[in-house]
């Protein structure tokens, strides 16, 4: 039997779900997260097994969704220390890696720096023959003090020669130095890709105790299962990978639930809104896969470029605070957060909330006391917070047609049942626990995104050969070759630039490669 | 004359960007240079154009290149004094400001490192009064100024002297050395004397930039009231305010063209207003009438923040306000309409200067 395990530690609970061979959803647990975590993770693990009713030999994937790497970067936690490698002089001299860090973090981050010559122009040209002497005594000089190295190139998405020359000489004098690099990261824009090649960097211990402690857990119940971490396309990486890659598990949360929505609606194109305690969520799904950002994304107060979902977020929860008289009505952005149940008038306590006034207005029925709200008042409250949300869909839409909507998270039973500009709202089953099923249910991306000079070469050549990258990606990251799917083709023509130069990205996705038989 | 410090560059920034009318490129990359450039050599001294000497040298500085080269290969630094040093040495004179030769955009902010660094004051100036495509299209080509001898210089090192018989000989030129080049670089073009400054430059518009930064930056205040004061500072007019409904792209020739089509509301309840761009915004169609068009400045502002949003980040939903500000008067007359009116960029038809309730 092959039943997969789906976890998701956020910023309050730990959830667990199994999901059967068939794909529907068996069991699930929600757990408060513990403070080291994988107390929680062992917790939740074990008791969505026991409810399951199916024996651990039964679990032949398990899939994680952690926050702890975002949160390490944002609280300056247990970070490495970096040595940061570019290259590219004399090119890109005029703006050191780093600069536009705020100081807290490149304290934490504590880098050595150097820029040597090197890197590649648009059109695969050496800006410079690469200086690896520069980079051996460098490494030499500071390996004592650091314990990662980050190495970006100038178009290295176009040509990571490079980068690659020096991972080679490091893998050879310093076998136990990991290196990050940018051509595995991130796309066109040296300091963006930069930036999130040392923040990758920079968590490397806190990526490898998450995943031990998520190996520990799952083995201490019994489990012995293939290990899989969550990333920010909701895709899977293996344990291997994502050591590799931590940095791209930022957004994870966010896109699960998303995926989880897609999933447990049944529709693949869509608004999923993810309404929780504090916030609320608003994205689009596309072909079942959140729609990427094209905007640059801080991380941690750093400027990046990798690949996020395009989110709207809201002040906007069930623990929202509402303030003033019905002529001057606020909802938000402050709210009770997990104190709702304790402090809320539909829990018997004295503070008006969001969910108090859907209450009132009989759009919900939520908490254990009926509250006394003025009437107009919780009419134009719940009329003003919902209008922030219908907002939200208008804006994140792509075109003026109404779309379905996908409602999950625990706050999402306070949404009216119709919405402007919405032609269903949808409440799947399990919505609760949707993070945690778009953690079991995920598949195995791959993708290129390069910069090609088109000229005298056929158009079909070149996105076949952008294709196979992405495949190749995909199959390392533990797809199955023979069912690999291209969700995304797009070709970007670079202006004011002859020879039809153009950025091409490819992206590929495959469920998991069904685990090896094992021989003799 | 006043200073520039580090909280100005910031403003600068986002003033540069509501001037760039959609285009012009990102000026984060310059915005970083000159941050560097003031934290090691003190703030910056800007002068009025009447406060220049009576004689001596200005040399404007400017990067030329694909946004997308701009954004991975950062300039060595040294480019901007090289070429400024090769000018000085083909000239035989010595440079007494540096000036920005387009008030919207990157270029706006990339002089000021070089400022910062040699410690020459920056002219309180420039020749678009916005952002245009093109080397040429800038009040000095009006007022007969060459652009030439202009110096290119790579990150390399490498330099590129180029004299031409007219300036878009310049601009032919310049683009196909930045291409050899690796698709970006910086140029010290239009070498002027401080009297054709007087003469040809149109004054006042880095310190506009920075008041509209201040301005849209200044948080606290009410969107509707950051706009009045706003149009107040730029003489401009709301054109629109709507939700865009529809944004198509296309690329033609090197360039993305494209329509953003909004929906009314409030009192444009009803109306349909399209912007059409090329890299910067060219028209705005209300209704099917044309009500502003190059070379008036038409920028797509978000109605809540006042942030100017940029053509490539215009999508479906956002809430816009669409403002127009008259272009300086130099680019009104037949020469200049010649150079970066509406039939340059394709229309068939001549220019009108926005007024209120509609063109023609």
């Amino acid at each position: 039997m092959s039943y997969r395990l789906g976890v998701d530690v956020g910023g309050t609970n730990t959830d667990a779900v199994i999901v059967s061979p068939d794909g529907s959803v068996v069991a699930k647990v929600k757990r408060p997260v513990t403070d080291d975590v994988v107390t929680s993770i062992r917790i939740a693990v074990r008791e969505v097994l026991s409810a399951s009713g199916r024996s651990a030999s039964d679990i032949t994937h398990a899939m994680l969704g952690t926050t702890q790497v975002t949160n390490a970067i944002i609280e300056r936690r247990n970070l490495n220390r970096v040595g940061v490698v570019r290259i590219g002089a004399p090119a890109t001299l005029a703006i050191p890696p780093l600069t536009s860090w705020p100081d807290d973090l490149r304290r934490a981050v504590d880098q050595e720096s150097l820029v040597v010559r090197g890197g590649f122009e648009f059109d695969g040209r050496e800006i410079a023959a690469l200086d690896l002497h520069a980079v051996a005594d460098f490494v030499d000089r500071v390996r004592a003090d650091i314990s990662v190295l980050a190495v970006s190139s100038v178009f290295s998405p176009v040509n990571a020669d490079h980068e690659l020359a020096v991972l080679d000489l490091v893998g050879t004098r310093w076998p136990d130095l990991p290196v990050s690099l940018s051509s595995e990261i991130g796309s066109i824009g040296l300091l963006e890709r930069e930036n999130a090649t040392v923040l990758n960097a920079a968590v490397t211990n806190v990526a490898r105790r998450a995943a031990s402690a998520f190996r520990d857990a799952v083995e201490q119940a019994g489990v012995h299962a293939e290990l899989f971490l969550t990333q920010n396309d909701g895709t899977l990486m293996t344990l291997d990978y994502a050591m590799r890659y931590p940095i791209l598990t930022v957004a994870c949360g966010l896109t699960n639930s998303m995926r989880g929505a897609a999933y447990l609606s049944g529709v693949t194109e869509a608004v999923v809104i993810d309404v929780g305690g504090t916030s609320t969520d608003v994205g689009v799904i596309r072909n079942g896969f959140p729609r990427e950002s094209s905007m640059a994304v801080e991380v941690g107060g750093v400027r990046t470029n990798f690949r996020m979902p395009d989110l709207i977020s809201l002040g906007l929860g069930g623990g929202s605070l509402v303030k003033g008289d019905p002529s001057s009505v606020s909802v938000g952005p402050r709210s009770l957060g997990h104190r709702l149940v304790l402090e809320g008038r539909s829990f018997g306590g004295g503070t008006l909330t969001f969910t108090d006034v859907a209450n009132a207005v009989g759009a919900a029925r939520i908490g254990t006391h009926r509250p006394e709200v003025d009437t107009d008042l919780a009419q134009r409250a719940y009329a003003r917070g919902i209008a922030m949300v219908e907002e939200s869909i208008d804006r994140i839409k792509t075109s003026a047609q109404d779309v379905p909507l996908v409602a999950v998270g625990g706050g999402s039973a306070l949404l009216p049942d119709r919405l402007e500009g919405v032609t269903q709202v949808r409440r799947p089953e399990h919505y609760d626990v949707a993070n945690a099923i778009g953690a079991a249910i995920a598949k195995v991306s791959g993708r290129t995104d390069r910069v090609y000079a088109l000229e005298g070469r056929q158009r079909e050549d070149v996105l076949a050969e952008a294709q196979t990258l992405a495949e190749a990606e995909a199959v390392r990251a533990g797809a199955d070759p023979d069912r690999l799917e291209v969700v995304q083709v797009e070709e970007i023509p670079l202006a004011y630039m002859p020879g039809n130069a153009t950025r091409v990205r490819v992206v590929v996705v495959g469920p998991l490669a069904a685990p090896k038989p094992t021989l003799g | 004359m006043r200073t520039i410090n580090h909280d100005d560059l910031a403003a600068l920034t986002i003033g540069a960007t509501v001037l760039g009318t959609g285009g012009g490129g990102d000026p984060y990359i310059g915005r970083l240079m000159a941050e560097a450039a003031v934290a090691a050599h003190g703030p910056i001294t800007m002068l009025a154009v009447d406060e220049l000497p009576q004689e001596g040298l200005v040399i404007p500085a400017a990067m030329i290149g694909a946004p997308t080269v701009i954004v991975e290969k950062i300039p060595n630094g040294s480019e901007m004094r090289k070429a400024l040093a090769a000018l000085e040495r083909l000239l035989d004179r010595k440079t007494v400001a540096i000036m920005s030769i387009e008030a919207g955009g990157l270029n706006s902010i990339v002089p000021l490192a070089l400022a910062a660094e040699l410690g020459l004051p920056l002219v309180d100036a420039d020749s678009m009064g916005r952002a245009f495509p093109e080397v040429q299209m800038t009040s000095f080509t009006i007022h007969g100024v060459s652009a030439t001898p202009m110096v290119l210089v790579d990150d390399k090192g490498n330099s590129v002297t180029i004299e031409t018989i007219n300036n878009k000989w310049t601009e032919a030129l310049a683009r196909v050395a930045t291409v050899q080049m690796g698709g970006s670089a910086l140029a010290a073009p239009y070498p002027v004397t401080t009297a054709q400054v007087r003469q040809a430059a149109i004054r006042g518009t880095m310190s506009l930039a920075i008041e509209i930064g201040h301005i849209v930056g200044t948080p606290g205040q009410g969107a509707d009231e950051r706009i009045r004061r706003l149009l107040e500072r730029m003489r401009g007019a709301v054109l629109f305010r709507g939700k865009i409904r529809d944004v198509l792209r296309r690329t033609t020739g090197g360039f993305t063209r494209g329509t953003a089509t909004m929906e009314g509301h409030g009192p444009d309840s009803g109306s349909i207003l399209r912007v059409e761009f090329q890299n910067e915004n060219l028209l705005a169609v209300r209704d099917g009438r044309p009500v502003a068009m190059v070379p008036d400045l038409i920028s797509v502002l978000d109605q809540e923040t006042i942030r100017p949003i940029t053509t490539e980040s215009l999508t479906y939903g956002q809430r816009v306000v669409v403002v127009t500000t008259p272009c300086h008067e130099v680019w009104r007359t037949p020469r200049g309409l010649e150079i970066a009116g509406p039939r340059y960029f394709g229309y068939e038809f001549d220019y009108v200067p926005f007024q209120e309730g509609g063109v023609a």
